[in-house]
């Protein structure tokens, strides 16, 4: 089975590769939407500015949502989950795929004894809310790199939170489609672990 | 609660880690994908390399020591050391650095980092920042702390942050390599005056040395070298050590 590692030129990719490469996995980069028929999954990757998924806006949603319609699985990562949703505050007018509900916007910083540095970076903990099939065999309170500022929004689809000021939904998954804010690929054996469970689910 | 980060900064020569005192003195301290390997079996949370002896000729050099450090490594690694462009940029990327440091050429060319910035996003560039107590303020040195670069070390980071980094690693140039501890009033100046992490540098001796810069330090990851490589300190030992101070972090 191959998976298709979807490139929208922002940022880069290596590291992604280099840890799918890590756990056996066949991954591939589609030039053009008409290569993802050839794909048994997709991996939306991304970190970055929310605007850089206007590539994906022009040429790939279609393709990419009748794939999941079809069953395919999809793992959004960082800025590629915030693009499963409707929209986000930090490109006001650009739509998400609005597969999900609600709107991502910024982690407040708020003031005084109780701020917190925006962008959020660094190592965080895992408040799992609903265990799924992505995160099986990760204990709650583990912890995963982060680096981002803007967040989703939690909702009845959330695995997972992790709070930075404010709880934010780090997780979630909806059948073959699951999400991270934090980055699998950095984030030591409790990311490969997740990666893993994707593979295990797009074979499934 | 986000945890305050260690990260151990391999410096490489010739494809060696090596460390020195106040900048000068090297010794011989490994082969670096080794102690890599180490110290993240020990739970570090990210690695710097940092090629100390840049030139043209080692470029190539310093891609193959990314690339063996980073085959088996899925945590952060930035790579520093002479890079003067987006090309070397690219090339230390291209070869598994998720952010890249720049230093002396940030100074001399400041539109650097807004161009990395645009094109990797801004958590893949650390602005390095030496410096050193100077009457009320701090004096920042370019060059590996050879050539005083008449900047102030709040300002500058101030303006790096304006023009896209994504973090602060800010080395005291008066504390590297001596092990009395961080400087933490230079690094609480820093760290109050941006709201991009700043990563504490220089004078790591001691288990309460990172206690306290990570409290009146205000630092949000500490980075440190001979500390680890002689295996006088384990990371584990230090995280643990740190938790019972109340102080978050990654234990594994």
């Amino acid at each position: 089975m191959r998976i298709a590692l979807i490139d929208y030129r922002a940022g880069n990719l290596t590291s992604v590769k280099k840890a799918f490469a890590a756990i056996g996995a066949d991954l591939f980069v589609p030039l053009q939407p008409g290569e993802l028929a050839d794909a048994g999954a997709v991996v939306v990757p991304g970190v970055g500015h929310f605007g850089a998924t206007e590539t994906l806006a022009v040429d790939w949603t279609d393709t990419i949502r009748r794939g999941i319609d079809a069953g395919r699985p999809l793992l959004g990562i960082c800025l590629g989950m915030q693009w499963l949703y409707e929209g986000s505050a930090e490109a006001p007018g650009l739509k998400g795929l609005g597969l999900l509900s609600g709107q991502c916007y910024r982690l407040p910083g708020g003031s005084g004894a109780t701020s917190v540095k925006i962008p959020h970076v660094g190592w965080n903990a895992l408040d799992i809310q609903r265990p799924d099939s992505i995160v099986e065999g990760v204990a709650s309170g583990s912890q995963v790199y982060f680096t981002h500022s803007f967040v989703a929004p939690i909702t009845d689809e959330t695995v997972a939170v992790t709070v930075h000021g404010q709880p934010f939904a780090a997780v979630v998954q909806r059948g073959r489609v699951a999400a991270v804010q934090f980055h699998p690929e950095k984030s030591g054996e409790v990311g490969l672990t997740i990666l893993r469970n994707f593979l295990r689910l797009a074979e499934s | 609660m986000l945890s305050k980060r260690i990260i151990a900064c391999l410096d490489v020569r010739d494809g060696q880690v090596v460390k020195g005192i106040n900048f000068e003195g090297l010794r011989s301290a490994g082969d670096p994908a080794e102690l890599a390997r180490r110290y993240n079996v020990e739970g570090i949370d990210e690695l710097v390399i940092l090629d100390i002896t840049a030139t043209l000729e080692r470029r190539r050099a310093l891609a193959d020591t990314i690339r063996r450090v980073a085959r088996e490594l899925f945590i952060p690694l930035a790579v520093g050391g002479g890079i003067r462009s987006e090309d070397d940029a690219a090339a230390a990327v291209e070869a598994g650095a998720d952010k890249v440091s720049l230093n002396t050429a940030a100074l001399s060319n400041p539109s650097l980092v807004t161009t990395l910035a645009r094109r990797y996003g801004s958590q893949a560039v650390v602005v390095a920042i030496d410096a050193k107590h100077a009457g009320n303020g701090f004096a920042v040195y370019a060059r590996s702390g050879q050539a005083a670069a008449d900047r102030d070390a709040v300002e500058w980071a101030r303006e790096a942050e304006d023009r896209g980094a994504g973090e602060i690693l800010l080395t005291s140039i008066d504390r590297d390599g001596t092990k009395v501890g961080f400087d933490c009033v230079m690094n609480a100046a820093v760290s109050s005056a941006v709201s991009i992490p700043v990563i504490a540098s220089g004078g790591a001796g001691a288990l309460d040395h990172f206690v306290d810069v990570f409290t009146e330090g205000r630092a949000d990851a500490a980075l440190a070298a001979s500390i680890f490589h002689y295996a006088e300190t384990s990371v584990r030992s230090l995280k643990e050590h740190l938790q019972q101070h109340g102080i978050p972090v990654r234990l594994s």
